[in-house]
């Protein structure tokens, strides 16, 4: 059996000559220091694995093992508020044992396996669980309760149940006799392989919108928990920013971020700043419902490529236990770069840019693994996903980005001149786009009245009109421009300045309710629809801007506190007044 | 296993290729020695079976598939390390190259390094003032942060570099624990000696090893001179407990050997044929930036790369600017015009700066004048684009204005002197002054507070 050595080396990528008996996809062991390895390719004369670390110093004629099993990650307590590398190695455990630089072929649990846990049973012997369905829960953070669930394939009576206490990660708590009678051990943890979906009982419409606090994004370009979002942008349009906006402030219970080729002090600033801020609903720091996944741009490649179905393994199984997950995966472009490399090891026909041919269908799996369903527990549970892409030359046109907006539904659109300018988020809200409006109107409806989207349609028509308006500008200057195209340029700029740039780092602004962020376009179309009647009166628009408020409206996201919305209605009246006096 | 193997199999630019080896690893350096009794050095970087191919710095020139025996040396690449190496000139593999003699090692560590562990890592927040007001006050440098200079040909990046280190003023650096790393990648010599007269000029000379790789130097040699440089950073900086200042110039002189070495290896080109593997191996530079939790010291990256056509979007700055935590833009423009440093505002950025600046760093209006300035300065383009079609005649007076506030931003607040040395301070209340020439309503990043105790229009 252990006959299998290294052949060929050639970068991460290994050759093993003459047939072998493994098979696709399987997880090995190369070498004396056992550095984990994926089977990729298999042909009568020559297999070919992939390894997640550094191949220097292996030798032609080292050993690589099986084991049998394709590559998996362990599920079970202790995920939450750790940082993982590519392939589910918690980073904290690799630091006690290697120090501050990563050793290859570190050898670490990937979970605690010596921590006791507070199991409470929620079965008895005689009752008939089927795959999924829960049988213990654990408090597994402050405000994160982790049910324990029959892996799947597995399913039967119970004949077997320990006393609720303290029990460790591999200790058995429940024993279940399947229909050929077998008896199966439950634990605290299970495996399960990244590449494949976990199974769910049904999939759900997805017309719950993700509520971020983010006033473009709720309002202007909404998703649905359980859709897909793509975030394109060069460098230093805000990709990172935003998905830190995201983790931080939109209301699913477990946020997942995937660092993935990125920068190693962005990974720091997530886990020092999350660990300093507190979930505005439970008042429990973020971390207890956060777990990070760092592979970050001088890791390995091979367990980069790993490192986003390690990320969407983990939200499945979150969501299996009935909790809206959203994954951050910033960024998608490095994963796509990690196969294009892999790929040219493997001497494969390039398509575009060098990219594998495949890249459009692995893209398509992945954003596949998003929705809202009905889990096997007969719960509701979703994830989201937003991925960062990064196009080369801040191109929209290369396949990354191409591929992606084909399986994403919202696309948030960075745009160099916004962040030029300083107009955070630099959303382009002429290039982006949200196709969850029917999905999510009715929700809007029910749950802010009618105005909500209706607003939204007003604004979006404002910033048409202006953005035509501005190519002639760009030709002429304003001057020439009669008195209401005037008030159309006027206002999107309070719309522009005054709405849809948020500042991040202000404590009011940095998250809005979706109340204020009605009154906001409220307040604004009241003046626009006011200022119509002087204009209608031909009254000149430097007498209404002299009034000032306009300028006063683009500071309301700082003036009024998100808990005092009634503040609101002195604007309004403001406004009427100002307003009255010159009419 | 002292076995020489004679004879080569095949030869194809800077690679050959050696039938029959054993015992061979993945990286292992090679000695080839050729019959007139020199010495080269390689690198295996690919092995099918007993076939290897070999990378070799100095070049194939003179090797023939019958003179040259290779002899395995049994480890991977590895720097020399001494606090000794302080105030030497080593050639671009990290080899003493100013004839003071052999560095005795203290320490042999692989060029390659490995990863800093995420959850070891400091998150960088204390910042260097350079006493330069662009780069203060707009694009603020932090300790142990990787800011590259996108440059030209032609333009004045290194006198900006040597100012840096020149006015640097490190929190936590006295003279005993700052030094610099300096490596030269396919510079002409009359750059590198000016490197080497600015440093002595300004007495840091002794606080600094110099690694040269000159343009008429072995290609492929070019491509370890990063990596010996940050593995000699990395050991003053967590061994000995210094504050690193690693000045890398010229990147794209780099990447266009990693390029070469690519090509020669018959791997499938990326965009523009640099490799599809150029990101993780620029990363593999970059990434070696930073602080770790229980040391003093730290690594502060200035690589300076020269864009081809002046084009942002070329390869090398746009991947440069995907793994750095920001950059700083010259402008052929501004230098036209006769401004120094000819820093383009608006395409320059630091991503640590949020964190580093404010109360307790700098001062508490730094980041909201920052942003306004920024916003600012990019209606003065507006107002100038539009004015190049409509004349300046033309404009609305608000535009007027802001030409006019674009002008004295230009002349004195991107504007300064080689050996001028502007305090933080200094550089925020000239940015404040040249603000107060807009009128209060333009200035719609700032809060009335601030705008009350500084706004003087």
């Amino acid at each position: 059996m252990n006959n299998n050595v290294i052949f060929g080396i050639n970068g991460p990528v290994i050759t093993i000559k003459g047939p072998t008996e493994f098979k696709m996809m399987e997880m090995v062991h190369v070498g004396e220091e056992n550095l984990v390895g994926e089977i990729i390719g298999i042909t009568d004369d020559y297999t070919t694995v992939q390894v997640y670390e550094e191949t220097t110093g292996l030798k032609p004629g080292d050993p690589i093992t099986g084991t049998g099993n394709p590559m998996n990650v362990l599920l079970g307590p202790g995920i939450l508020d750790n940082m993982f590398d590519g392939i589910e190695r918690p980073l904290k455990a690799i630091e006690k044992q290697s120090g501050a630089f990563i050793n290859r072929g570190s050898k670490v649990d990937n979970l605690d396996s010596d921590k006791l846990w507070d199991v409470t049973m929620k079965v008895k012997p005689g009752d008939k669980l089927s795959a999924g369905e829960i049988y213990a829960t654990i408090p597994e953070t402050r405000i994160i309760e982790h049910r324990l669930m029959v892996p799947p394939a597995i399913s039967g009576e119970i004949t077997e149940v320990m006393p609720d206490g303290q029990y460790k990660l591999f200790d058995t708590v429940a024993r279940i006799k399947d229909e050929y009678g077998n008896i199966h051990d439950l634990t605290l943890c299970q495996k399960w392989p990244i590449r494949y979906s976990r199974p769910i009982e049904q999939r759900l419409s997805t017309n719950v919108p993700l509520i971020t606090g983010q006033r473009t994004m709720d309002t202007m370009f909404p998703i649905a928990k359980g859709g897909t979002a793509a975030i394109p942008g060069g460098f230093g349009t805000g990709k990172t920013m935003n998905q830190h906006q995201l983790a931080k402030w939109s209301d699913a219970d477990i946020i997942v971020y995937v660092g993935c080729g990125e920068r190693g002090n962005e990974m720091s600033q997530v886990l020092e700043e999350f660990s300093g801020l507190v979930d505005p609903k439970s008042g429990r720091p973020m971390t207890d419902r956060t777990v990070l996944i760092a592979n970050t741009s001088n890791m390995p490649v091979a367990a980069r490529e790993a490192s986003i179905y390690t990320g969407i393994t983990l939200a499945e199984y979150y969501r299996d236990m009935g909790y809206d997950v959203a994954i951050m995966a910033d960024s998608t472009s490095r994963w796509a770069e990690a196969l294009r490399e892999i790929s040219g090891r493997l001497e494969e026909m390039p398509a575009e840019e060098g990219f594998p041919a495949y890249l459009p269908s692995r893209l398509a799996e992945f954003y596949e693994r998003a929705g809202r369903v009905k889990t096997l527990s007969h719960d509701n549970g979703s994830v989201t996903i937003i991925g960062a892409v990064s196009p080369q030359g801040a191109d929209f046109s290369e396949p990354v980005t191409q591929n992606t907006k084909r399986f994403t539904r919202v696309f948030w659109a960075l745009d160099k001149a916004l962040a030029y300018a300083r107009h955070y988020p630099a959303i382009n809200w002429m290039d982006s786009y949200s196709e969850y409006f029917n999905d999510l109107d009715p929700w809007f409806n029910e749950h802010l009245g009618s105005d909500f989207v209706e607003c939204r349609n007003r604004f979006s028509t404002i910033l048409q009109e202006e953005s035509a308006l501005m190519e002639i500008v760009k030709l002429i200057g304003s001057d020439v421009l009669p008195d209401d195209q005037k008030l159309v340029i006027e206002t999107a700029k309070v719309i522009r300045v005054g709405f849809l740039q948020q500042n991040a780092f202000h404590k009011e602004d940095t998250y809005v309710p979706l109340e204020k962020q009605l009154k906001m376009m409220q307040v604004i179309l009241h003046l626009y629809d006011k200022s119509k009647e002087v204009i209608a009166k031909e009254i000149p628009i430097s007498k209404l801007l002299a009034l000032g408020i306009f300028d006063k409206l683009t500071k309301i996201k700082y003036d009024i506190p998100n808990d005092k919305l009634e503040m609101f209605d002195d604007y309004n009246k403001e406004i009427d007044e100002k307003i009255d006096s010159i009419l | 296993m002292l076995i020489d193997y004679v004879g080569v199999k095949e030869i194809n630019g800077s690679l050959i290729v050696i039938d029959g080896v054993k015992g061979v690893s993945n990286e292992e350096i090679v000695d080839i020695r050729l019959d007139n009794g020199t010495v080269r050095q390689g690198r295996v970087v690919q092995i099918e079976g007993e076939r290897i191919v070999v990378q070799v710095f100095e070049g194939t020139r003179n090797i023939s598939l019958v003179n040259a025996k290779v002899r395995l040396s049994g480890h991977p690449m590895e720097q020399a390390l001494s606090p000794e190496i302080i105030g030497r000139v080593l050639d671009g593999a990290g080899r003493p190259a100013d004839g003071l003699g052999e560095i005795f090692p203290e320490k042999s560590r692989n060029i390659n390094g490995t990863p800093i562990n995420p959850v070891s890592r400091v998150y960088p927040t204390n910042y260097i003032n350079t006493g330069i007001s662009t780069i203060d006050t707009l694009m603020t440098l932090i300790r142990g942060q990787k800011l590259p200079i996108f440059s030209g040909s032609g333009m004045k990046h290194n006198d900006l570099a040597v100012q840096i280190v020149r006015q640097a003023r490190i929190s936590g650096a006295t003279e005993d624990n700052f030094c610099v790393v300096f490596a030269a990648m396919g510079v002409q010599k009359d750059v590198a000696e000016y490197f080497r007269k600015s440093f002595e000029e300004s007495g840091v000379l002794s606080h600094v090893v110099m690694l040269l790789n000159l343009s008429s130097d072995p290609i492929i040699e070019r491509t370890l001179t990063p990596r010996c440089a940050l593995t000699i950073a990395e050991y003053l900086a967590f061994d000995l407990d210094m504050h690193v200042l690693v000045i890398m110039t010229d990147m794209t002189s780099y990447a266009e050997a990693l390029r070469e070495f690519s090509s020669s290896k018959g791997e499938i080109p990326g965009r523009k044929g640099y490799p599809g593997y150029l990101y993780s191996d620029l990363a593999s530079i970059y990434e070696r930036a930073g602080m770790i939790k229980g040391h003093e010291g730290s690594v502060t990256q200035i690589p300076i790369l020269t864009m081809p056509n002046d084009d942002i979007t070329h390869p090398i700055p746009d991947l440069t600017g995907y793994i750095t935590e920001g950059q700083i833009t010259l402008d052929r423009a501004l230098q036209g015009q006769g401004y120094y440093p000819p820093v383009a505002v608006l395409p320059s950025l630091s991503r640590l700066m949020k964190d580093g600046i404010g109360e307790g760093f700098t001062r508490a209006d730094h980041q909201p004048l920052a942003n306004q300035l920024f916003a600012s300065y990019a209606k003065v383009i507006d107002a100038r684009s539009l004015a190049s079609v409509i004349g300046e005649e033309e404009l609305s007076p608000i535009d007027k204005k802001y030409m006019e506030f674009g002008k004295l931003f230009e002349t004195r607040f991107v504007n300064q002197g080689f050996t001028e040395d502007r305090d933080i301070t200094e550089s925020l209340d000239l940015g404040w002054e040249l603000l107060s020439t807009l009128p209060r309503s333009e200035l719609d990043r700032v809060d009335d507070e601030l705008l009350d105790k500084y706004y003087k229009g």
